[in-house]
Parts: C-alpha cells; structure tokens; sequence
C-alpha cells in the first residue's frame, strides 16, 4: 500500500509541480503586471513588446496623489532646479504640479481611498456584528419558520444586483442617501449581512452548545455567556467571514459608481475616472490600483491563521 | 447541601413523550444514578432538574422550594458535562475560576477556592494548562473541579466518565467515590453502564422509556429487580429468562423451561404462591451465579450437558443445554473440562425471581433466605 502510495507519487509530483506553478503563474499575472507598471516610467509602460526590465520610479504615485497640468513651455533652469526631487520628475514628464499660491494641490484619490476604508471598514463591522447575533439565534434556539426565513435570507444573494441598480438609485435620491457614506454602508451591510448570517451559523453549529450551558448553569445570563464564551469561540470564523465581506465591499465597483459621485465615492469607481482626464497616464492608473490592493492582501495577511483555521473549520471535525 | 425532589414530572419533545410522570425523592447528601439505556429520558431529566430543559408539567424541589420556573443560573446546582465543555480559550485556572466570577466574588476569594478545589482534586499543578493539553482524565477533573468550586446545592453528572477509555474510567470511578465521600454533596449521576451506577450510587434509579421502573439500593435492584426490565438491564452476565411450566407433587414443585423435559425442584410452597399470582404465563429469571453446578449426581440436582464455556479468568460462564433451550451458569474457572461434558444443575431457590410474562411484573415471591 505504501509502496504504492510513494509511486503514484513520485510521477504525480512533477506533474503537479509544473501544475501548480502555470496555475499560480496565470492567477498572478495581472497582479504582477499592475504591480510593474506602477513602477514604470510613463514611456516604457505601453511599450510593445512589454518591457519587463527597467529602472523602477516612483513617479506614478507622485503623479496619483497630485493634481498635475500639461506644460506649455519648459520651467526655467532657476525653477526646475529649486523644485524638489519629485517635482523635478514630473517635469520630466511633460507636466507641472499644480500649486496655488505656492501650496500643492493633492489628487482626490486620498479622499477616495480613505471613503473606501471607511465604507468597507464600517460596513464589514456591521454586517458580521449582526450576522453572528443572527446565527447565533438561528443556530441556538427553535425558530418557527427556521428554515425557511435562512432561505429567505439567503434568496437575497440570488438575484444580480445590478438588476435593482435604477429603484436602487431612485430609492437613494428619495431619501437623499445618493453620496453618502452612510448610503453606501447601509447598501454594502445589506449585501453581506445574508452571506454573513450563513457563514456564521455554520461556524456557531460547530460550537457545542454545552459551553453556554455550563456557564448558563454557573450563573451567567444567556447574554454573559455569548460574549463570554461563544464569541471568543467564534473568533474563527468571525475572522473568515470579515475578510470575506471586506473583500467583497472593497471591491464593489457597480453601485459605487452609480450612486455616488464625489463626497463618498470610493477608489474602485474613482480609479478609472482618471482615464479620462487629459492624458491616459497608465502608470499612474497602476500605482492607484496597487495601492487599492494592499489593504484586502494586508487585512488577509493579519488575520491568516484564523482564516486558514476558519475555511477548514468544517472539514477537519465530523 | 440539599434535598431534590421530583414530582409527576413530564416532558414532551414534539410528539415524543419522553419523561412519563417521573417521581423521585432525593436525600440530602445522596448519591443517586439515573440509570437506562440511550433514549431512556435519563439525561433530559437530568437537563431538567438542572434547568436546561423546560418541563411541561410537574414540580422540581431543591430544599423543598418549587424551581421549576427558574433559570439554571439561579437554582444553585453544579452540572458535568459528557465532553467535560471545558472553555477552550481559558486556562484550567480560569476555568474553574469562571463560576465563582459570575458572582463578582472578590480576586483573593476566587483564587483562595480555586485552589482548594484543585488540591482536593490533586490537580494544583495542571491550573496553568489549556484544556486542549489535559488528558481526557484531568480534563474532568478540572470539569468537576469547576462544578463543585462554587459549593452548589447539588451536584448534577451526565454520564461524566463516558468518554474516556476503560481502565481511566475505573480509575475515576473509584475518584468519584472518594470525592463524594469527602465533599457529601447531594449527586445525582447519569450513566447506561449498570457497572458504573452499581459502585457509585447509594441509590439507583432505573428508566426506561421516560418511566422510572425501580429505586433502589444496588443491593435492591440486583437481588431483588422490579420486572424484566430491571432484571436484563442489571447484571453482567445478562440474567437467564425463561418461559417455564409449573408441575406440583411428591412434596414438591418442579419447574420446567419450557419445552425442555428437564424439571428443575423447588420447595413445595411455591406451587400455591405462584398459583396465587394467576393464571398468565410465568417467567423465570436466575442469574449465571444462581445456577449451581456439580460434576456428580446430587439429590435436587439435574443433569444437563454443558455446551459452551467461556473462560473469563476468575470464573467461567457455562452455557447448559436444557431441552432444547439455555442457561448460562457461573462456575469456578475450569469447572467443567469440555463442552459436551455431562453435568448436574439446580437452581438457588434464593436467587430465582418469577415474573407475570405479560406485564413484565416481578411477582415478589422470595423463597429460603
């Protein structure tokens, strides 16, 4: 048995080797390839061939964060070199930063990028704040109507929602929620709240319902035992589901991009709104996006033991 | 400590019936078992006194006042879980501790009980391990531990040592005993072994179906079982049951498995008893230790041929062939040399029960002693 076992090894190896390799070759490409070009100067960036090696800048990020306009006339010797290092770069680009009255003037995409975290951060919290309630009660108590109503919740997951894209928008401007951060929070808490719920209950059935009862028996209110011994035995999943749901309101680009404009837009619809202004200067689109990328790689990153525990959780008990 | 008392207690899951006006007394200081097969209704009574199951009707007295409307926080009872629920992310420290924080008891106070209740338990050096590095031994006690940090009324076990392997369970067992010795809290213990219950209990109490069918002494309940039920459940070997035929005459009453031929004597005054006890079918009932055996022909002694044996090392349990039916009886190891082997048989008038074959009733004739 071992010994055949250690064959079917030894020539599925290379295989899956090689597998693997093209696989994770083909998922990081794009990532990869953004990842370049936000370090590529302007000219090298839509090259064809590609170019693959060059002198890395940090020009594209100087680009995204300012507000820049087209140079009519080359900066005087005197002005070139009294500018800073990276002002000088732009320069060199064919372009000016533009200042009023000697200040800089920064790009929106700060502003965005900091309405992202605030839309995806607040409603991640409330949607898995809500969900693990809701499991728990799911999970714990006799529901008429239980199955059911989990279906029902889940049924909100199952129509595209771009679907309800224009009432969405007319129910939005009804209630002047359009551009605001509070709109886009109560939309993307909605979104995750029905994934939430589900992913939850799972992780609450896995937890024995003994636990609460022992402390339900040594004196603690049903409330008490929740925060005091379900919650820290949820943190599993807790973890799993908030990086789901981070994700997915990170990321969302469609109601982004129709119900909100300047105040509460978030960096998804912001980044390509830049292409049409002026030049297309994909370098700095690229440096935006990678920027975009690290808070979902971060938040994954931190919380990877819970998350690698988490997508187990079901698979490792009976 | 406390006394318990439970009074037509009924219960209800849906349609399932499943404690059937359930009445039991318990002493202060009493150790009790619930004891019965799974789906006995033994562990939701347990659940219930403990005030984790509802109940549909009844009393439940702890000190003689009704707490059936209480919630399990405020009925002042321990319980001990099967799979211990120790809280995975505390210390055993903690968790022993965790009951007396729900009082808001003083730090000097919690740590001066926690550490009483672990030296009693020999478990002061484990208090700084995580339940997941305790062996499944030290995981209950620090699960008893934690039950009995808070000095609760009563202490409330469900089947606490099922889950650990045999000679551990042997172990705790003995463990126990010395605990509830020591600590002479009033217990009530759920267990389906009969081993278990037979050692540990001042009292048992015997379910089946959500009715309590016997409570007794282990003595009781072994010597003397209330019906078949009690009977087959109780004992290891299981007790031999057989349909029987009665035959009066020549000074005595000669009982016969039936179908067998073989006529087993009894003294002539159970004739009229079990003439008395009515006309349906009888049942014997005898243990393997009830069935006396010789090598040679004795006086009140039939011969039957010994078919099987089965050595267990302090003694042998014999299968005889009765007729066409068996009986097992237990012998000194190496009685009988071979199966197949002739030998002569009584039955202990001492040990043999009589039951009513439709009602399962015992008929409570106790002959010699």
């Amino acid at each position: 048995m071992a010994a055949v076992t250690t064959r079917a090894e030894r020539i599925g190896h290379p295989i899956a080797i090689v597998a693997i390799i093209v696989v994770t070759l083909i998922f990081l490409a794009p990532i990869l390839w953004i990842t370049s070009t936000a370090f590529k100067p302007r000219a090298v960036a839509t090259s064809v061939p590609p170019t693959v090696i060059f002198q890395p800048e940090v020009t594209p990020f100087v680009k995204l964060f300012t507000k820049r306009v087209q140079l009519r006339e080359q900066p005087t010797q005197e002005v070139y070199d009294a500018a800073p290092w990276w002002e000088q770069a732009i320069f060199d680009n064919g372009e000016r930063v533009l200042r009023v009255r000697g200040n800089v003037q920064p790009s929106q995409y700060g502003n965005r990028f900091i309405n992202s975290l605030i839309v995806a951060g607040l409603s991640t919290i409330l949607a898995v704040g809500m969900g693990t309630f809701t499991a728990y009660g799911f999970s714990r108590f006799k529901i008429a109507g239980r199955d059911d109503l989990l279906f029902f919740i889940l049924s909100t997951r199952m129509l595209p929602p771009i679907v309800v894209a224009i009432p969405m928008f007319l129910m939005y401007r009804t209630f002047s929620l359009t551009d605001t951060h509070i709109g886009l929070i109560i939309l993307y808490t909605a979104f995750n709240l029905s994934f939430a719920v589900w992913l939850m209950k799972g992780f609450m059935d896995e937890i024995p319902k003994e636990y609460e009862e022992a402390a339900l028996v040594d004196g603690y209110t049903r409330m008490q035992a929740f925060f005091k011994i379900v919650l820290p035995e949820a943190t599993t999943g807790i973890a799993a589901t908030a990086v789901f749901s981070f994700i997915i309101a990170w990321n969302e680009y469609a109601f982004a991009l129709i119900l909100t404009n300047r105040r509460a837009q978030t960096a998804p619809p912001f980044i390509p709104s830049q292409i049409g202004s002026g030049v297309v200067d994909w370098t700095a689109i690229a440096a935006g996006t990678f920027l975009f990328l690290l808070p979902v790689a971060i938040f994954t990153f931190l919380l990877r033991n819970h998350l690698l525990r988490g997508v187990t959780f079901g698979a490792i008990r009976k | 400590m406390s006394t318990i008392s439970l009074q037509s207690i009924e219960k209800y899951f849906g349609e399932n019936y499943v404690i059937r006006k359930l009445n039991l007394e318990i002493a202060d200081r009493e150790f009790v078992v619930l004891l019965g097969p799974s789906g006995c209704g033994k562990t939701t009574t347990l659940r219930a006194i403990a005030g984790l199951e509802a109940i549909d009707s009844g009393d439940i007295l702890i000190d003689g006042k009704p707490v059936q409307h209480l919630r399990a926080g405020d009925r002042d009872i321990a319980f001990v879980f099967q799979l211990f629920a120790l809280y995975p992310h505390l210390s055993a420290y903690d968790n022993i501790a965790f009951p007396l924080r729900a009082t808001r008891e003083g730090t000097d106070v919690v740590d001066r009980q926690v550490r009483e209740v672990a030296k009693a338990l020999q478990i002061e050096h484990l208090l700084k391990s995580m339940p997941s590095a305790l062996s499944g031994g030290d995981m209950q006690r620090v699960a008893i531990g934690r039950a009995l940090v808070r000095r609760p009324k009563a202490l409330l076990m469900d089947e606490p040592i099922g889950a650990l392997d045999a000679k551990l369970r042997e172990d705790m067992r003995s463990e126990l005993k010395r605990l509830h010795v020591e600590n002479e809290a009033t217990t009530v213990y759920v267990t389906h072994d009969q081993v278990e219950a037979m050692s540990l209990a001042d009292r048992i109490a015997i379910m089946h179906d959500g009715v309590l069918q016997q409570v007794g002494t282990p003595d009781d309940v072994y010597l003397y079982p209330a019906n078949l039920f009690v009977a087959q459940f109780v004992g290891s070997p299981v007790m031999n049951i057989a349909d029987i035929e009665v035959r009066s005459g020549n000074g005595a009453t000669r009982i016969e498995p039936h179908g067998s031929g073989v006529g087993f004597e009894f003294p002539a005054e159970l004739g009229n008893m079990l003439a008395a006890a009515g006309d349906g079918g009888l049942k014997l009932g005898v243990r393997p230790e009830g069935i006396q055996v010789a090598h040679e022909q004795t006086t009140g002694f039939q011969q039957v041929e010994a078919h099987l044996i089965e050595p267990l090392g302090a003694y042998d349990i014999v299968d005889l062939k009765v007729g066409d039916q068996f009986l097992r009886a237990r012998t000194a190891s190496g009685f009988v040399n071979r199966p197949g082997d002739q030998v002569w048989a009584r039955l202990d008038e001492e040990q043999t029960h009589f039951f009513d074959a439709n009602s399962g009733d015992s008929l409570g004739i106790r002959l010699g002693g």
